[in-house]
């Protein structure tokens, strides 16, 4: 089976634990405002390849590779749910190291494939965009239940969790959205990180070569305080919960 | 056994001279953290700021601050100096004030000369005088013996930086054994040394003789040195500043006399480290006084200057000294060789603020405890100043007391030696393949008259054996100048208190070194893979090149250039072994320019690979600018398949990257278990 790959980065860093492979999908549903990738948008486009050139590829160079591991990112690898399950599979039976990067927005409880996906996961990085369902919908075009399904589904099957939020402003990302998102982050017993990255405007260069208006025009990058700030009020929350449920 | 080895476990050490079984029986490995670690004294504040208040009024004097333009310096040519006495634990400077150059012209005057003249000091006539009239110089000798070739190899710049004008460097002594041994025992061991030699008078015989007597009396000034300062050097250090001390004294001699290109440390913190841990079990010193001692010592070495030429700091970006101090690595019993020394060395890199000398090198292996990485890594992101290098790989050649001279050549301490070799280029080397001989630049004939290629479009069969020829004639010009340097070094600037510091019987290293590697790499893979048209002057010589087609480029992780760079390193190897080597020399070479890359490509015509006459270099065997195009991984990957028993003397890769790009904060992703526990404590308070 081919995969849809938009690109290959050997050295990765930021993608999970060690260094890592990261191999960036082709294609992904959501149309998120402040999205710095438009480029991986359409399913067409990239190159093509199989897991085994792929693994082979990651094996060659292994020894770069020893706390690290493959990353499934994008795009969304789950648009080629198939593809990815072939390629984690084969990861594994290879004895490597594999983590997914996803929104999680392709996530349907009756497919019988995430099932085996989550077996072969070591990591999800899950991107929870906004918690409000609302505002969820303004910000990338889509439900926010998928997402926040898949990420209790993976809970209960003990697949570790690391949850990426993106923090814009006060107006995208009000308090009371943060506290949310926090109180529903400590009932899952299996998350490991929680990263507040600050929203920067580096993607929109991307918007310009590709001929696409830019949605967030004139909307200042984040600071790192502000993300770390968002950060704690998560963290805050996540304890309040905690504290009730268990 | 006598006062100062009271605590020490007893071995071969006490028998004979073998400071690496004294290691290995006494050192203790220190898995802990760094919190044991203590800040800087009020005294080492006050020091470093009469140091940095010093630096600034050096910067204001346009680099230099003083000069001796009178006396030559020697092992006891000064008085004392210091910045405050009553203050310095660790004493001694190269001359009688701190930041004064001192005059050393064995390797050449004119070179002494120059220096002085270029920032505003004028040589002692007389003395200059002397050394040109009386008293010949290493220069001097080398351009006695040098033959026409060899010099019109070195003004084209096909051989560059050779050094036959200035100290050779590249010799560590084994100070730690002026600490461990006192210098009476160690007169004791050379004079036994020249008793036992053959009594047929070869002149390898007598030149053994002679050396021998040279380092006793080396030995001799060095306790006179100690004398000058208020100390007995004679006897065995008794504690961990005496231990420093001597050592520093032992090391402050070797710069007294050689200004050699790179006159590095050893491996002393796991040394010193036993001494520390003897002391503060005794209730000796503190934790504060033997971090001060560090301090004062790391304070002193970053304060060694010799007086350079302006095109020597151009060469070489800056005012290297390369005091290279090699920290930690794995023993071959499996026991790593980290001590809480280690981490205080480390640390005066926060106590004192960041600095580029000494270069602090850790010998990195994956066995390397966890929190010493952690503290390295801690450190390197605070400091940029810590130099990696790969112990896993060194140990397996040179066992576990060995260090690195300069950036990369490493040698077992006072076993074996490196007579430093310089560089060929050879990129240059294929456009003479290609021409005949003829250099592109100024359109002389310096090498053989070979036959020329005629052809419009390159044939990578006919450029390759033309090259290896050529590569042939470079290795053997080449390694005869060398050998003229090293028999001119030897006699008229040796290195006598540094190999008073060494075993009787040296191994010596012969080093070598290739300029342009990833110019020739992908210049042959642009002949082999795409076409390369040729474009001459009016005499027919070519002066550039036009490459059409893509073709594989070094640094992607590509066999069919990768293959092609091993081989090159392969077979310009093969042609230096092949030849005589002064002194029985053991052939290496070094794929290392890390600065000077610039100014060889200045020195270099168009190459085939498209890269334009005077653009650099890539440095060391890092691929070309910006033809590294798959990524990191891709690209560390390529320069990894050159072998490293073909350039054992080490191989460079200068890597850049943003500190965004190798990882996150701690403050932005974090350890949430312990984040919501911590924060949990916090609201309890």
């Amino acid at each position: 089976m081919l995969g849809q790959i938009h690109s290959i980065e050997s050295f990765g860093t930021v993608d999970g634990p060690g260094i890592r492979m990261v191999i960036f999908f082709q294609g992904c549903p959501m149309r998120c405002l402040f999205c710095h990738n438009p480029d991986t948008w359409q399913r067409e486009g990239g190159m093509q390849k199989n897991a085994e050139e792929l693994l082979d590829q990651f094996e060659r160079n292994r020894e770069f590779y020893i706390r690290g591991g493959i990353t499934a990112s994008g795009g969304e690898p789950l648009l080629q749910l198939d593809f990815l399950l072939e390629l984690f599979e084969k990861a594994k039976s290879r004895g490597i190291s594999t983590c997914l990067d996803t929104s999680g927005i392709c996530f349907r409880q009756e497919d019988p494939r995430y099932q085996r996906l989550a077996e072969v996961c070591d990591l999800v990085l899950l991107d929870i965009k906004q918690i409000d369902p609302e505002r969820h919908r303004h910000l990338t075009g889509h439900s926010v239940f998928p997402v926040l399904r898949f990420a209790e589904f993976l809970d209960r099957r003990q697949v570790p969790l690391g949850i990426r939020h993106v923090y814009v402003n006060e107006s995208l990302n009000p308090p009371e959205s943060l506290q949310e998102l926090g109180r529903f982050l400590g009932r899952l017993r299996h998350i490991k990180s929680l990263e507040v990255l600050p929203y920067h405007t580096m993607g929109i260069s991307k918007y310009e070569q590709l001929g696409i208006n830019y949605p967030l025009k004139g909307v200042p990058a984040a600071s790192k305080k502000e993300a770390q700030d968002a950060r704690r009020q998560i963290l805050m929350a996540i304890q309040e919960e905690r504290k009730k449920t268990f | 056994m006598i006062d100062a080895y009271k605590g020490f476990v007893d071995g071969v050490w006490s028998q004979e001279i073998n400071v690496r079984n004294f290691i290995q029986k006494n050192y203790t490995p220190y898995d802990g953290d760094d919190s044991f670690l203590v800040g800087p004294t009020e005294a080492t504040l006050k020091l470093w700021d009469q140091v940095m208040e010093l630096s600034r009024k050096e910067q204001e004097a346009g680099g230099v601050l003083d000069m001796d333009t009178r006396v030559i310096s020697t092992i006891t040519s000064h008085g004392a100096g210091y910045l405050n006495k009553d203050l310095e634990k660790i004493v001694g400077f190269q001359t009688d004030q701190p930041f004064k150059r001192a005059l050393q012209p064995y390797g050449g005057i004119r070179m002494a000369e120059k220096a002085c003249l270029e920032n505003g000091y004028q040589v002692d006539p007389e003395i200059s005088e002397f050394f040109t009239i009386h008293r010949k110089t290493h220069n001097a000798g080398v351009f006695d013996a040098y033959t026409p070739e060899m010099r019109a190899c070195r003004s084209s710049h096909i051989i560059t930086g050779l050094p036959d004008a200035y100290g050779r460097g590249r010799i560590i002594g084994d100070y730690r054994r002026v600490a461990l041994y006192g210098v009476d025992r160690l007169i004791e061991d050379k004079q036994h040394q020249k008793d036992s030699t053959r009594v047929i008078m070869y002149s390898n015989v007598i030149r053994e003789r002679e050396e021998l007597s040279e380092q006793i009396r080396a030995l001799q000034e060095l306790k006179k040195l100690g004398e000058i300062y208020g100390f007995d050097l004679s006897h065995p250090a008794r504690d961990t500043r005496e231990a420093i001390q001597w050592l520093y004294f032992g090391y402050l001699a070797a710069v007294k006399e050689q200004n050699g290109a790179a006159m590095s440390l050893g491996r002393t913190s796991t040394f010193i480290d036993i001494y520390a841990q003897r002391d503060l079990e005794k209730g000796v010193y503190t934790e504060e006084e033997i971090q001060e001692f560090i301090d004062h010592f790391i304070m002193k070495l970053r304060l060694i200057k010799f007086a350079r030429t302006p095109e020597y700091n151009e060469l070489f970006s800056g005012d290297p000294t390369w005091v290279t101090e090699s920290i930690g690595g794995v023993g071959i019993d499996g026991r790593h060789m980290v001590t809480k020394t280690s981490f205080r060395y480390l640390h005066t890199l926060s106590n004192l603020g960041t600095a580029p000398e000494p270069n602090l090198t850790v010998l990195w292996s994956v066995r390397l405890p966890i929190n010493f990485k952690r503290f390295c890594a801690k450190t390197s992101i605070e400091s940029s100043s810590i130099q990696y290098e790969n112990d896993d790989l060194m140990r397996v050649t040179h066992g576990d007391d060995y260090a690195i001279a300069c950036c990369v050549s490493s040698m077992r301490i006072g076993k074996e030696m490196q007579f430093f070799g310089a560089r060929a280029n050879l990129a240059k080397c294929l456009l003479y393949a290609i021409n005949g001989g003829v250099d592109e630049i100024s359109k002389k004939q310096v090498g053989p008259e070979f036959r020329p290629i005629t052809s419009e479009y390159l044939d990578y069969e006919e450029v390759m054996h033309k090259y290896k020829a050529m590569m042939k004639w470079l290795a053997q010009v080449y390694v005869n100048a060398l050998n003229i340097i090293h028999y001119m070094h030897d006699k008229y600037c040796y290195e006598r208190l540094q190999m008073a510091l060494h075993d009787k019987d040296v191994k010596r290293w012969f080093a070598t070194g290739i300029a342009g590697l990833s110019v020739v790499a992908d210049s042959l893979s642009a002949i082999k893979y795409a076409k390369v048209r040729t474009i001459r002057d009016e005499n027919g010589i070519v002066v550039d090149y036009e490459v059409e087609g893509d073709f594989p480029k070094y640094g992607n992780d590509d066999d069919r250039v990768d293959a092609i760079a091993s081989e090159i390193v392969h077979t310009f190897m093969t042609y230096i072994k092949g030849n005589h080597t002064y002194r029985g020399g053991v052939p290496t070479t070094s794929i290392l320019t890390i600065t000077s890359n610039v100014v060889y490509g200045k020195n270099t015509g168009s190459t085939p690979d498209g890269r334009k006459a005077k653009e650099p270099f890539a440095p060391g065997a890092n691929p070309m600018h910006r033809r590294d195009s798959h990524g990191a991984v891709a690209s560390l990957a390529s320069v990894s398949k050159l072998p490293f028993s073909d350039a054992q003397d080490g191989i460079s890769n200068t890597f850049s990257i943003i500190p965004d790009a190798l990882g996150k904060e701690i403050a932005v992703s974090g350890d949430l278990e312990v984040e919501l526990e911590l924060d949990e404590v916090e609201n309890n308070e």
